[in-house]
């Protein structure tokens, strides 16, 4: 099990509705339905993810999360996640207000690009970063708009909603962000993860 | 054995009342079954047919000597995985395979009724069927499922019928029939009334078939259930058992050869009149308008497990449509599950050899039995 699915499944609380945007091949959701007991849902844009999710009996929709969102009527879900995926979005920041208004907590997690190994390898080879977490080429990368767990962080307050819980993952440890270690974190972590709220 | 022998029917006792005001009663409704009820029947999926569609879901129509219509998804170790669950399917009321339609004769008047038969719909088909349950002693089905006008059957049986099935499979349907829906239909019930042998539908009284103007129907709804690529690929400009174009009317090409033989067979198996009502029973449905504009409305009363599928090259029940279902379902927090198979066979994928979508189809139905 992937640390980053341990970690969101000690954020989420038993029994409650939760729907897991770009939920893959349905690893975390199956976890979280047997840890939890919870009510989930997927939505995933892969035809070959959702054949997979359906074998496993779960409840998946063939979807688009920047359009198909719309169809969610207000906190309808107890937890929305988002796992590693806001980066490939047209408009992120659609897709966020989205999950805040269809979610009454959301959880977030964002590849992080001002990781010192991404900074170091622009800066000594002058290309933009391939790594083994961001394995494509800038022309054929779906991360259109990566961003760096500052970014996020200073995202939060221009379009207002709150951050209730920043974790950072390095090298499978998971420690807290906060103002003053935020530099140091945003240069450490491979991931951070989110729980906000509107 | 003759055609009537091989056919069941339960002869509903229960007075239906009809969408059009009229009331019928002690009337018959033929169905098959396939597999076998468990002791806690609590295994039977209710299967509806398309438009010409009939009971004979799987193995030989005794009828036409055919297979099924649903011979690829329905039967051992299939979609339906019929040694595990029991089918049940019936004729639709206005049907020609038995269940009460047009081609039946009238007690009062000793006549065919022809189109002095009532107008029917969606609704009043599955209000008839719902009474094969009770014939079964089946308190909860496992599913409703069915393509096409068999779809709309679905939604209108979870809708009228909210704590009878514990999932709903609609596929490639739609939850109104749009105006093209209604257009094509027109033009298949012109061509049947404009053929002079269809007499105002008393065509059996005088011994004849309005066979040119049903084939006609036919073709032109062939054409609605394929797709361009897909005809393209098939057929292309492929001559017809010839070596170049004859400079006439007769089928040069296949595509032509293959319309008319589809036309041609399906005279023999269906009846003119039973197609207008039918195809009616299409136009008339709209879910939509039944609740007030909010189709939501339509299925917050049941807490059955939807799984609603669609195919990309169909442009008869488009993908989008089938996904105005899912968007009500997710309105009321229903539990509905979506996925688009890819396909160029266009509005017949449900009917075909198409992997993914049998797969995707037998998958949901497993996991849900399990549950």
């Amino acid at each position: 099990m992937k640390s980053e699915y341990k970690i969101i499944t000690d954020i989420i609380k038993e029994n409650t509705r939760v729907l897991d945007v770009g939920c893959n091949d349905g690893t975390l959701m199956e976890f979280l339905k047997i840890n939890k007991n919870v009510d989930i849902r997927g939505i995933e844009i892969s035809k070959e993810k959702v054949q997979i999710c359906i074998a496993k009996g779960l409840t998946v929709i063939e979807g688009n999360a920047e359009v198909d969102l719309k169809q969610f009527p207000n906190d309808s879900f107890d937890y929305v996640i988002l796992g590693q995926t806001l980066q490939a979005f047209i408009n992120p920041e659609i897709v966020i207000r989205e999950l805040l208004r269809v979610g009454k907590k959301t959880i977030i997690t964002i590849p992080n690009f001002g990781h010192w190994k991404v900074r170091l390898n622009l800066l000594i080879k002058g290309t933009m970063p391939v790594t083994k977490s961001l394995p494509n080429n800038w022309y054929n990368t779906p991360n259109i708009h990566m961003c760096t767990i500052k970014d996020f962080v200073k995202f939060s307050k221009t379009i207002d909603f709150k951050i209730f819980k920043s974790l950072a993952l390095i090298n499978k440890d998971v420690s807290n962000i906060n103002n003053s270690n935020l530099f140091f974190k945003n240069l450490f972590a491979e991931l951070g993860i989110f729980l906000i709220e509107k | 054995m003759n055609i009537k022998e091989k056919i069941k029917t339960i002869i509903v006792d229960k007075p239906l009342k009809l969408d059009c005001g009229q009331t019928i009663s002690k009337f018959p409704l033929a169905y098959e079954t396939y597999g076998s009820l468990n002791e806690n029947k609590d295994n039977a999926i209710l299967v509806f047919h398309a438009l010409t569609g009939d009971q004979f879901v799987t193995g030989l129509n005794p009828v036409t000597n055919k297979d099924g219509w649903w011979s690829f998804a329905v039967g051992p170790n299939k979609s339906i995985d019929t040694n595990k669950y029991f089918v049940i399917c019936s004729n639709v009321l206005g049907g020609c395979m038995g269940s009460f339609g047009p081609s039946h004769e009238n007690p009062e008047t000793k006549k065919i009724y022809g189109t002095d038969f009532p107008v029917i719909t969606i609704n009043d088909m599955v209000n008839a069927q719902i009474n094969l349950l009770d014939h079964f002693g089946i308190k909860k089905l496992f599913s409703v499922v069915g393509g096409s006008m068999g779809g709309m059957q679905v939604l209108q049986f979870v809708s009228n019928f909210p704590n009878k099935t514990k999932t709903a499979v609609p596929i490639a349907c739609t939850s109104s029939h749009s105006a093209q829906n209604i257009a094509l239909n027109e033009l298949g019930r012109q061509a049947i009334t404009a053929d002079h042998n269809w007499m105002n539908g008393n065509y059996t009284s005088k011994n004849t078939v309005p066979d040119k103007g049903l084939a006609v129907a036919r073709m032109a709804a062939h054409i609605t259930y394929l797709s361009k690529k897909g005809l393209q690929e098939k057929f292309g400009r492929k001559l017809q058992e010839r070596d170049d174009l004859k400079f006439g009317f007769d089928a040069d090409f296949q595509i032509e050869s293959y319309l008319r033989y589809q036309g041609s067979v399906f005279v023999d198996r269906f009846d003119a009149n039973s197609y207008l009502y039918i195809t009616r029973a299409m136009d008339y449905f709209d879910l939509l308008k039944q609740f007030n504009g909010n189709l939501s409305n339509a299925f917050k009363n049941t807490k059955s497990k939807f799984f609603v599928i669609s195919f990309t090259s169909d442009w008869l029940y488009p993908t989008s449509e089938n996904k105005d279902i899912v968007i009500a379902l997710n309105a009321i927090g229903a539990d509905v599950g979506f996925v688009e198979i890819e396909s160029d066979k266009g509005h017949d994928s449900f009917l075909l050899d198409v992997p993914d979508f049998l797969k995707a189809f037998k998958n949901f139905l497993d996991q849900a039995y399990n549950e």
